[in-house]
């Protein structure tokens, strides 16, 4: 069986304006960078990476900007919502010195990452770019985990102005770095990826997803790369054959769309 | 072969179907213009089998072009499946795919979900002979048409179809279906109601095939269920020439084609038959 689970909207916390992160109980295991399909019955169910995780409480993260999106934001906790996964590979942490990088709202799926990374007391960078300060979220969370939090805004609102790339690309240079683990907008992890050269390096892809089970194609990257199945984290080496990575994206009906 | 709708809405994916070792592939349902689909969730595995609305979602046929370009030096048949209302769109849509360099076109008429469209042609018989005819007076390659379960005498929509010069029959397409979720009340498909396929309908596609292939001098396409060598072995015996898979790519991975090809042959061998042609039809007896 593959169906949603009905469960309960416990929690629902505001992030930023409009970002807000849901819990709700859903027992079993999951790795980081695996996502979950949420569905709220009557309008629609969409694939959401987890960022918060317990033994029974599971959690996401997401902006108000879809129809799925708006109606989440505005349920309240005890709302019925289905959840069915988790879905996908998650990220193999390896290395001494990590490096996160995340773009807007992209960071919120490396959370449970670089806390399981801390947890193994291995030394964490993290570098969260948005576009001004007021989007800014999680650093707090990252920093109690005791990782390096550094912040980069397109506005110099706050921390380094500019890419996020950039930031971590000095980072690059400066710090010895064993691998690299990314998510958010797909220009900026390509030119992450380049500046990678020879360091591992893995990211979590987006693409519309509808069957979530490996067999419409919908989600499809390269040759045949299912996101929802063989991603949605790959690795470099991968991503370097992808034609498609950081230059389209397919919509609902199939077409291109230029990032 | 693979049949519509399962990895092949661009080229990498039928490219990966075609390393898995398909034999030949079906593209997904294209039409005139773009279509988005059904809002999720669109695919729901059950006790049994998958329950799908993907609600016919295509780049449209021009878009299309490009996937099919890409495929144009690959060493198997791309077979391009294509949905319309009527027999002026299925031609046009028919020689696009032919300009692409499709080995054949298969007509959808048998979607059961998508208004106006598939089950809605592939019920009526006048409409479908006109149409298998007006698609075949006009292309130079293949013409197979893609039946439906859901309908009262399938042999009689077959026999239309060969009346119109149809060159194949492809039987079955899913059966309609719908499932509920007890907690909500809510149907769990957005289109509340979808088609289901997988093993489940297998036995359905074979009575299908039985009774087609017997009615019929053209050969017939099995397809429902097919997972493992033996399911492809009881569809020839009900009288299938050549038989597409396509919920098996969840049940067994990219690869069930390998598997299923493999398993095929050793069935043949430790029962003493050398060629598929020796099984079509073995079960009129």
């Amino acid at each position: 069986m593959n169906i949603p689970t009905i469960t309960t909207l416990l929690t629902s916390t505001t992030e930023t304006v409009d970002v807000k992160t849901i819990t709700f109980r859903y027992p079993g295991a999951v790795l980081p960078g695996q996502f979950f399909m949420i569905w709220i019955p009557g309008v629609d169910e969409i694939p959401m990476s987890v960022s918060e995780m317990s033994k029974k409480l599971k959690g996401v993260t997401f902006r108000n900007i879809g129809d799925a999106t708006h109606a989440l934001y505005h349920l309240s906790p005890g709302s019925k919502i289905g959840v069915r996964g988790p879905y996908g590979n998650g990220f193999t942490l390896t290395g001494k010195h990590l490096l996160f990088v995340g773009g807007g709202t992209g960071v919120a799926m490396l959370a449970p990452a670089v806390e399981h990374a801390r947890k193994r007391k291995l030394k964490s960078t993290v570098v969260i770019g948005v576009k001004t300060k007021n989007e800014l979220f999680f650093e707090d969370r990252f920093r109690r985990c005791g990782a390096t939090v550094l912040v980069s805004t397109d506005d110099g609102s706050k921390g380094h102005k500019g890419f996020a790339s950039d930031l971590a690309k000095e980072v690059l240079t400066k710090e010895s770095i064993d691998a690299v683990y990314t998510c958010g907008p797909e220009p900026m992890m390509k030119t992450l990826l380049s500046a990678c050269r020879t360091i591992p390096f893995q990211a979590s892809l987006d693409r519309y997803m509808k069957c979530s089970i490996g067999i419409c194609g919908q989600c499809c990257v390269g040759t045949g790369l299912r996101v929802c199945v063989d991603g949605p984290i790959f690795d470099g080496k991968t991503l370097q054959k992808v034609e498609d990575f950081g230059v389209y994206r397919r919509d609902a009906a199939g077409r291109k769309i230029s990032f | 072969m693979l049949a519509s709708g399962i990895m092949d809405e661009d080229a990498g994916s039928m490219q990966r179907m075609i390393d898995c070792g398909a034999g030949a592939i079906v593209t997904k349902s294209i039409g005139i213009q773009p279509r988005e689909g059904y809002a999720n969730p669109t695919v729901l595995e059950l006790e049994y089998g998958l329950l799908n609305a993907m609600g016919l979602p295509n780049p449209g046929i021009d878009e299309y072009g490009e996937e099919m370009k890409k495929l144009q030096k690959s060493a198997i048949p791309i077979i391009g499946s294509i949905y319309a209302a009527d027999a002026a769109e299925f031609v046009a849509l028919a020689l696009k795919m032919e300009q692409y360099g499709a080995a054949g076109v298969e007509l959808n008429a048998s979607c059961p979900h998508a208004k106006r469209y598939g089950l809605e042609v592939g019920c009526d018989t006048t409409l479908l002979q006109t149409i298998v005819s007006s698609v075949k007076d006009q292309v130079h390659i293949p013409v197979f048409v893609k039946l439906s379960p859901n309908v009262v005498n399938i042999v009689e929509i077959a026999q239309a179809a060969e009346k119109g010069n149809a060159d194949a029959i492809v039987a079955i397409n899913t059966v309609k279906g719908m499932k509920i979720d007890l907690e909500t009340a809510h149907p769990i498909l957005a289109n509340r109601t979808g088609g289901y396929s997988g093993k489940a309908i297998k036995p359905i596609g074979v009575r299908c095939v039985f009774d087609i292939a017997q009615n019929v001098n053209i050969p017939v396409i099995g397809v429902g269920g097919i997972t493992t060598g033996e399911d492809a072995v009881e569809y020839f015996m009900a009288g299938a020439s050549a038989v597409q898979i396509g919920s098996a790519v969840y049940y067994r991975g990219p690869d069930v084609f390998k598997h299923v090809y493999k398993e095929l042959n050793v069935w043949m061998d430790t029962h003493g038959y050398k060629k598929i042609a020796e099984l079509v039809g073995a079960a009129y007896q």
